[in-house]
């Protein structure tokens, strides 16, 4: 917002407030309700006004106060946002940022991970942060595209992600994967909050002499392809890891894009560990059993090395 | 803010040629030269070209399906039209999209999609933008009584209300949306009323009164560019033929479709420009002879125009897709290397 005045900010309680989780304190006296707008509850037209305000020349951000409201502003995303290039040849420079995934024993309403609702709607771009560095850098990226991009943080990570930044702009290119660990038994390719886990179970393996890469996509969509076709083919083994539930989740994906492009590479089944296709529940235990664990984890990544 | 002879002329031209643009669609329409369907206006036309006639240049305006006449008005030319009914490679949609689905960013067009209701938010979002950029511009977009149930545009204005943005939403009541009789859509009196619950101003105007249409356009667009916040301007009008083409429109009154072929906004005017000696039946026929070759000469243009080609790509759905192209263009051979 220093460097470019056509940025603003629409949200609800994001102003005075700064946000239900304080993403954007202190922004509303430092530039004003002009560009820090507090919204009344319109997710469809808060969504609709930034459409509007890109197509003026600004660079609106959005924030979904939880991103299950994102439902809310459905149509104005996949239909309206998504397809006005293609259509119109106008471009719609959005972002629509905002808190996602569970842990935080919200329920059902406030801890879905929605991205694979959206990153099917060609237009959209869907990123996933999982560290505080790239949680800035992918943020200034998505500013500054040329095209509407949703922006899941990882709720849990707000508190947990902690590092110290490195100097300078810190821009990360969307679109682009991280290799996180480096490993040659098998690949585990992740994002958001589950990149710490699956980081955490590779260093639980490697004491037992199983050394597993780590692929922090960051971009669900568009999809660092290269980086993942790349790794498999190096460790044969795909094991495929994200917290959203398992049918037609981004894992679904992953493993036809690896059918089509690393089968002769595969020395086993690709695996998925995900959450299973049931509503997230509120209490605590229940919550834990929903969620991919660190025990199931690694049950699945032995057996994938094993094989 | 009365309507100057010079401007009754103009605004006469406007009407007859909206009515003429549609014959012309209709007979392609019947000979299959276009795409999709074809949503008549016929008979809304005073509504649609008297409040965008309101508007000053810079000003922004997005049409829904029966809005032909404020396209017109704004400046799209009927070549553009004719191209994009047509879906042509030249259309501003490009073959992408269709009928008024279109920008003119130059002209202060924008296009809605097929959503109803979600324009009202995104015109707000324009004008605030111009607020913020200083300037003075200020937005109208339509919604019939079927948009008006909408959750968009309830949202939409409730928005503008808040923020108060020059807005005028121009709520066209035609009577039915696709089938279903203003009745069945609308538990209040008037489209008008629904202004009230969230602090907005509004007024209902004959909508087959061209001049009246004009001057109530004014005062909202006055009242918006003022400061006030949002303005919902109701026009009665009817919607003469059935939602599209297809629509044989065998759920309506007979007597009522008379009565109201009867009221036909450019009789009307041409019987006020007669009694007020504005124009003639020799000048109107003179208008109607020039928008006749003109229409000759756009038709002829756009059936010459190409269709679109494929792009063995699929390029134009983002800006930056180099992996995305490449994917994409992959796929469509089957992902075999």
């Amino acid at each position: 917002m220093d460097r470019d005045e056509r940025v603003i900010l629409l949200g609800e309680d994001i102003g005075v407030y700064g946000g239900a989780f304080k993403a954007t304190a202190g922004l509303l006296e430092r530039f004003g309700p002009q560009r820090v707008i507090d919204t009344p509850v319109v997710e469809e037209a808060i969504v609709g006004a930034a459409i509007g305000a890109s197509l003026r020349g600004l660079r609106p951000v959005v924030e979904m106060q939880f991103f299950d409201f994102a439902a809310r502003a459905f149509d104005m995303i996949t239909n309206f946002a998504a397809k006005h290039r293609y259509r119109t040849g106008l471009g719609v420079p959005i972002v629509i940022r905002g808190p996602s995934g569970a842990g935080v024993h919200a329920g059902p309403f406030h801890s879905q991970s929605p991205e694979g609702y959206f990153a099917r709607t060609p237009g959209l771009a869907v990123v996933v942060p999982s560290t505080a560095a790239d949680a800035r850098g992918l943020l200034k990226a998505a500013i500054r595209d040329e095209d509407p991009v949703l922006f899941l943080e990882h709720k849990l990570l707000y508190r947990r992600a902690k590092e110290v930044l490195p100097e300078g702009d810190g821009v990360v290119p969307l679109g682009k994967a991280a290799v996180r660990r480096t490993g040659r038994d098998l690949t585990i390719v992740t994002y958001g909050a589950m990149v710490p886990l699956a980081l955490d179970a590779a260093a639980e393996l490697a004491k037992g002499g199983i050394e597993a890469e780590v692929i922090d996509l960051r971009t669900l969509l568009p999809m660092d392809e290269e980086t993942v076709v790349a790794s498999v083919k190096k460790t044969s083994r795909a094991l495929l890891l994200h917290e959203d539930a398992r049918t037609l989740g981004i894992g679904a994906e992953i493993a036809a894009t690896l059918a089509e492009k690393a089968f002769e590479w595969l020395d086993a089944p690709v695996l998925r560990v995900t959450a299973p296709d049931t509503p997230i529940p509120f209490a605590p235990s229940l919550e834990a059993a929903y969620l991919p664990g660190l025990s199931t984890l690694l049950a699945a990544a032995r057996r994938l090395a094993a094989y | 803010m009365t309507t100057s002879p010079e401007q009754q002329k103009t605004l006469y031209r406007h009407l007859l040629l909206t009515r003429l643009l549609e014959e012309r669609m209709v007979s392609l329409y019947r000979q299959g030269k276009m795409t999709g369907g074809l949503f008549r206006c016929l008979g809304q036309e005073a509504t649609a070209v008297g409040t965008a006639f309101a508007l000053e240049e810079g000003d922004l305006l997005v049409p829904i399906i029966r809005d032909l006449g404020a396209t017109l008005v704004r400046g799209a030319r009927p070549v553009d039209i004719l191209r994009q009914v047509m879906t042509k490679a030249d259309a501003p949609a490009r073959g992408r999209d269709g009928f008024l689905h279109f920008c003119l960013p130059e002209k202060g067009l924008y296009s809605a999609i097929a959503m109803l209701g979600t324009a009202v938010s995104v015109v707000a979002g324009m004008v605030l933008a111009d607020r913020y950029l200083g300037k003075r511009t200020v937005g109208m977009t339509y919604l019939g009584e079927g948009g008006t149930s909408t959750g968009a545009f309830h949202e939409g204005i409730n928005f503008a209300a808040v923020q108060k943005l020059p807005l005028v939403v121009v709520l066209e009541f035609n009577r039915y949306s696709y089938s279903t009789p203003s009745e069945m859509q609308c538990g209040a009196a008037t489209l008008a009323d629904k202004a009230a619950g969230y602090g907005v101003a509004s007024a209902i105007v004959d909508g087959n009164d061209v001049l009246a249409v004009v001057e109530a356009a004014r005062r909202a667009v006055a009242w918006a560019r003022a400061g006030n916040g949002p303005f919902l301007l109701e026009c009665k009008t009817y919607r003469r033929k059935g939602h599209a083409e297809h629509d044989g429109q065998a759920y309506v009154d007979a007597e009522e479709l008379a009565e109201w072929t009867r009221r036909d906004p450019i009789a009307r005017f041409e019987r006020h420009l007669d009694a007020a000696g504005v124009m003639d039946a020799a000048a109107r026929e003179a208008v109607r002879a020039d928008i006749d070759a003109e229409l000759d000469a756009a038709v002829a243009e756009a059936e010459a125009s190409p269709a679109p080609v494929p792009d063995p790509e699929f390029r134009g759905v983002r800006a930056d897709e180099e992996a995305a192209v490449r994917r994409r263009a992959e796929t469509f051979v089957g992902g075999l290397r």
